[in-house]
């Protein structure tokens, strides 16, 4: 780790301000970018905690009945406080990593990261969920951008997730051994108006949806719906954990699970 | 009724009480006033030309000591090898240079090119950066049978090529295996991997050199197996320092797996530096550092035949085997794939021919050396995959075909060179029949039909041969030196004693076990009995823990310490109640004299020993403290059967090890819960290694597997909840305890049951699966089941 000068606003707009310096940087539950400073592949001049930005944190519902998510909640404190309004998230935040990393690590870190394998994007995707920044609301859809690229500009907050509660939904996320991060994640959410389907963890082009998938679930809501669909392995990573007709396999398995559970 | 105290008791392990605690006392804990701090800069690159490593910049970094590189070393011995093959040729291995810090080339990524120290640790990291360095790249070598093509490129450009050795075992036997397989009735035939393992003790490697000028004595603080032959391998060979200037201190050290066994290039550089600059110097690994420096495990790949009459009986066995050396010869690496091996190859069976060919190869890759069985694993994976193999091939049950070509008569020498003093392969199998409800199964394998899950059984047996080992004979076999034990007791005038071993605790218990043997003897309480290792200050001459062999060897040198202590005891103690020596008997801490009322307490004998008033000043000196060195007279060899019971879904390879048994003959033990732990642990390696570990380089040699986020180690819940057993107990023959050692049968006992088991799985399934290679992830076992 490079040395570095640490800042902790009480604020948003405090922190917006400490972001305008040189080379400054968000810290969120740091589960992702200490560890990234430790082997000196980031060296941010500036680290700005969100820490204590009361503002940012904890979980409510507003007047459309969306579960609204602080940007700076922990993972921990998602699973609890979601477990009656969307239990789908509630369980997708409560299998993050381990314990330590639950209570550090947080939705708009993970959101921002965008980690190809993590779990949150999927559930923001498959949601139609609004990620809402310091001076923006951003729709799930034009979010996520590829492989640890998003919409958000240098120095943006995120600073609330608004999610859609679907009429029934699930997440099923086959663990990479080593990483337990998802090897393939999916999430399906159903709506009054459709269904989603956000994979996570199979594709190189990062977190995205299966629209044929949708279409098919959309019409009959079932299991077998997925049957006659096929995933084509063109795209999908391939590495030591999985070949990419191995990815393509377990979006279809796990996609018919999600579905399974959900209804 | 179990014992509460002594051999045979689940004595609860002292040492826990500051390793849980927190206050375990381990070399990052220890810093010696003054100390500056060393970060070595390494080879990211897997095998290049150094054309240039320009310090000038670093060296004027803020708080850089000094800058040293491989020239530095120039007048200083590389690290040696300790073990000496000879091929089957008779001519010796090919035994490359391995400098401290690297010259002219870097053959791994991760070798290290130069050492900066500086006042903090980050100072030098930072100025590591500023170190200019050129390499001109050189195509790696990483695929062993690559690496022996004719015109590949030579990780060490002064040897003839990249065959460390070409080893055949026994050779003269060769002809005959071959004859035997002309004449089989079946031969089954299977190729496969033994993957590289990473050994990831909990604790990374940290090295703190000292020097005192005023004594100009040097002192090594390391996260070490045995100090003593890290004192005499870089004493002696690498530095220059005789041994009585030289102490070397491995205190409390989080785990080794063999990985902690070996003597290292930054050991060397802090006890050098230490004197360079008379300041101590410190080295702690980080994990990503771990990965590329420690050595790894493993990796073999293998061909085995096994030949088989009309009748199912084995008539021979023969393999071809390559084994990864890396880019150096790391301490121990050519005994492992040879002699820790070749000669297992028989495992439990009557097998009467056996010839084993090893290929050691050089590749820019780490260097490969002993970890947990070492070689043990490799041997007793490959001939009880190829057995189950054959059980499958000739439609026979696997259990059936193995009890039939059990040896089953002891002593027995097997074709390859060493000789069985007890066992009982039955028993262990039978054992093992009554922990698992083979006749359940169909029950079971219908239950996880319903859930869509395909089930299987796995068995397998082994046998290992640990307690290494006699010193005449690894002499012959290469080894460059003696593996007996030795140990010092020492009585104090109150009575209570201190146990000073060369065995090295780090996570076997030692401090509780030994304590049980020795109070076990006298009849006192362990608490009496103190147990002092890992300073060669204060410990006598020792050889270390691996090979499973504290018990056995180093226990028996504390037995026979013991004995004497008990001999002259008793001399005292008739010279007290004026009775004759031999007339005496000690009991529960009292001595008495035969057919008398007479005795005196333990502690009066001691006190005497020390308070000589009334002591036969004649003919014995006072004092009570004796030293004893054991050398045994053959290896152990433990043995047993092992049953896994795995769940496969089909949908996306995934396996679930249900339940996993464990019947072993470890002949006597001494404290159940410890080797309980043991096997425990062991297990945990060895499923780590079927399902879920390995390490894994690209064609460039890049480590793809270099921390945790993708080198797949076991957790609590990869793992069922265990069955073990250990009352099948033919106790040892030749050590005075009748022990044979527990430390590493789990890790080389399970991966064949698991995989067993899942290649049973498929096959009741349906699917025509004859091999999968480990470690079986979802997606290989997905593979193999979609073609
Ligand atoms: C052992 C381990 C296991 C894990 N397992 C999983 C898993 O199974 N599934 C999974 O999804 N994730 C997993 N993670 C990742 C974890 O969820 C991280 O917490 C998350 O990716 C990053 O969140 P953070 O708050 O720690 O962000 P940080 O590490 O602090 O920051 C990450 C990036 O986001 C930026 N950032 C942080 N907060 C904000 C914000 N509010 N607005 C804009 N930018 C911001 C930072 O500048 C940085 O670039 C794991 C992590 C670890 C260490």
């Amino acid at each position: 780790m490079y040395e570095f000068e640490f800042k902790r606003p009480g604020s948003v707009a405090e922190a917006v301000a400490a972001l305008g310096s040189e080379e400054a940087q968000i810290l969120g539950g740091g589960q992702t970018l200490l560890p990234t400073m430790k082997q000196r592949l980031a060296a941010p001049a500036v680290l700005v905690s969100l820490g204590g930005i009361g503002e940012i944190k904890g979980v409510c519902t507003d007047d459309a009945g969306r579960v609204c998510v602080g940007g700076g909640t922990p993972h921990a404190v998602v699973a609890v406080e979601t477990a009656d309004s969307y239990p789908a998230l509630s369980h997708l935040a409560g299998h993050i990593g381990d314990p330590a990393v639950r209570n550090r690590g947080t939705i708009g870190g993970s959101l921002a990261n965008n980690d190809p394998a993590a779990c949150y994007p999927a559930a923001v995707l498959g949601s139609g969920a609004t990620v809402v920044t310091n001076n923006r609301e951003i729709a799930a859809d034009d979010f996520f951008d590829g492989m640890f690229t998003t919409a958000l500009e240098d120095g943006e907050i995120i600073t609330e997730v608004k999610f859609p509660v679907p009429q029934a939904a699930n997440y099923q996320k086959f663990l990479q051994p080593a990483s337990r991060f998802a090897l393939t994640g999916v999430f399906v959410a159903k709506f009054a108006d459709g269904v989603r389907v956000a994979v996570t963890g199979a594709s190189e082009e990062g977190v995205h949806r299966w629209t044929a998938a949708e279409e098919a679930l959309s019409a009959n809501f079932s299991p077998d719906a997925i049957d006659g669909l096929s995933v084509s392995a063109d795209g999908m990573i391939s590495d030591m954990h999985g070949s990419a007709a191995y990815r393509a396999n377990l979006v279809k398995v796990l996609t018919k699970r999600a579905v399974a559970a959900a209804s | 009724m179990p014992k509460d105290h002594g051999i045979g008791a689940s004595s609860k392990r002292r040492e826990d009480v500051r390793f849980l605690t927190g206050n375990g006392n381990y070399t990052d804990d220890i810093n010696v006033a003054g100390q500056a701090y060393v970060h070595f800069l390494r080879s990211d690159v897997a095998h290049g030309r150094l054309t240039k490593v320009d310090t000038s910049a670093a060296a004027e970094m803020p708080g850089v000591i000094r800058v040293f590189t491989g020239a530095d070393f120039e007048g200083v011995g590389g690290l040696p090898c300790g073990w000496q093959v000879t091929d089957k040729h008779g001519n010796p291995m090919q035994e490359p240079a391995h400098p401290v810090l690297a010259q002219g080339k870097v053959r791994h990524v991760g070798d290290p090119i130069a050492a900066i120290v500086a006042e903090t640790p980050a100072q030098a990291r930072n100025a590591a950066e500023a170190i200019e360095i050129d390499i001109e790249d050189l195509p790696a070598v990483i695929d062993m049978k690559a690496a022996l093509q004719e015109g590949a490129p030579k990780v060490h450009d002064d040897l003839d090529n990249n065959l460390c050795y070409d080893w055949g075992f026994v050779e003269e036997n060769k002809g005959a295996v071959d004859e035997a397989f002309s004449k089989a009735a079946h031969v089954t035939t299977l190729e496969l991997v033994n993957q590289r393992l990473v050994a990831n003790p909990m604790e990374p490697r940290v090295a703190v050199g000292d020097f005192n000028r005023s004594t100009g004595d040097s002192t090594l603080y390391t996260t070490s197996q045995n100090p003593h032959v890290i004192r005499l391998l870089m004493g002696a060979f690498v530095l220059g320092i005789p041994e009585h200037k030289l102490r070397v201190v491995a205190p409390d050290v989080g785990g080794g797996f063999g990985s902690k066994i070996f003597h290292y290039a930054e050991e060397a550089f802090c006890t050098f530096a230490a004197k360079a600059l008379a300041r101590p110097v410190k080295w702690t690994s980080s994990r990503s550092e771990a990965f590329i420096s420690d050595a790894h495990g493993r990796d073999h790949v293998t061909k085995i035949e096994l030949a088989l009459d009309a009748d199912n009986n084995f008539t021979a066995l023969r393999t071809e085997t390559y084994a990864n050396m890396g880019a150096y010869l790391s301490t121990f690496a050519p005994s492992v794939p040879t002699w820790l091996h070749g000669t297992l190859m028989a495992g439990n069976y009557k097998t009467p021919l056996i010839y084993v060919n090893v290929k050691a190869v050089f590749t820019n890759t780490v260097p490969v050396d002993a970890y947990r069985g070492a070689g043990r694993p490799e041997a007793t994976y490959q001939l009880e995959r190829v057995v189950d193999k054959a059980a499958r091939e000739l439609g026979v049950d696997p259990i059936a075909l193995r009890r039939q070509n059990f040896i089953t008569e002891f002593p027995y020498a097997t074709p390859v060179a060493v000789e069985y003093d007890t066992g009982d392969y039955n028993a262990t199998m039978d054992k093992l029949l009554e922990m698992v409800d083979r006749d359940g199964f169909d029950a079971r394998a219908a239950e996880s039909a319903k859930s869509g899950k395909l089930r299987g059984f796995g068995v397998n047996t082994y046998i290992e041969a640990c307690g290494i080992a006699p010193s005449a004979l690894v002499g012959q076999l290469g080894a460059r030196a003696g593996l007996y034990e030795s140990a010092t007791v020492r009585v104090n005038a109150t009575g209570g004693l201190v146990v000073m071993t060369g065995s090295h605790s780090h996570g076997q218990g030692h401090e509780t076990a030994f304590p049980q043997v020795v109070a076990d003897m006298i009849g006192i309480p362990e608490d009496m009995v103190e147990v002092v290792h890992g300073d060669t200050a204060n410990t006598p001459m020792g050889m270390g823990t691996y090979g499973s062999r504290s018990l056995a060897v180093g226990g028996s040198a504390i037995v026979r310490a013991t004995e004497k202590i008990i001999n002259k005891a008793k001399k005292i103690a008739a010279h007290l109640m004026e009775a004759s020596e031999g007339d005496i008997e000690l009991k529960d801490g009292q001595f008495t004299v035969a057919g008398t009322d007479k005795s005196v307490a333990w502690g009066d004998v001691t006190l005497a020993a020390y308070v000589p008033h009334n002591y036969p000043l004649e003919e014995l000196e006072p004092g009570l403290e004796e030293t004893a060195f054991y050398d045994p007279a053959n290896f152990t060899y433990p043995a047993g059967a092992y049953a896994c019971e795995v769940e496969v879904d089909p949908d996306t390879g995934k396996v679930e090890i249900c339940s996993f048994a464990a019947a072993d003959d470890f002949g006597n033990v001494v404290n159940p819960m410890i080797v309980e732990g043991q096997v425990h642990g062991g297990l945990a390696q060895g499923i780590g290694q079927a399902l879920l570990e390995g390490a894994v380089y690209d064609s460039d040699g890049q480590l793809l597997t270099a921390s945790y986020m993708d080198y797949a180690m076991p957790r609590a819940d990869d793992v069922p909840s265990f069955q073990v057993d250990h009352s099948c107990s033919t106790p040892c023959t030749h050590n005075p305890l009748g022990v044979k050692g527990c430390g590493e049968a789990g890790a080389i006992g399970s991966p064949p049951a698991v995989v067993n088991a899942v290649v049973d799985a498929l096959n009741r399934g349906g699917h025509n699966v004859t091999h999968i290679d480990m470690p079986l992830s979802p997606s290989r076992v997905w593979s193999a089941m979609n073609g």
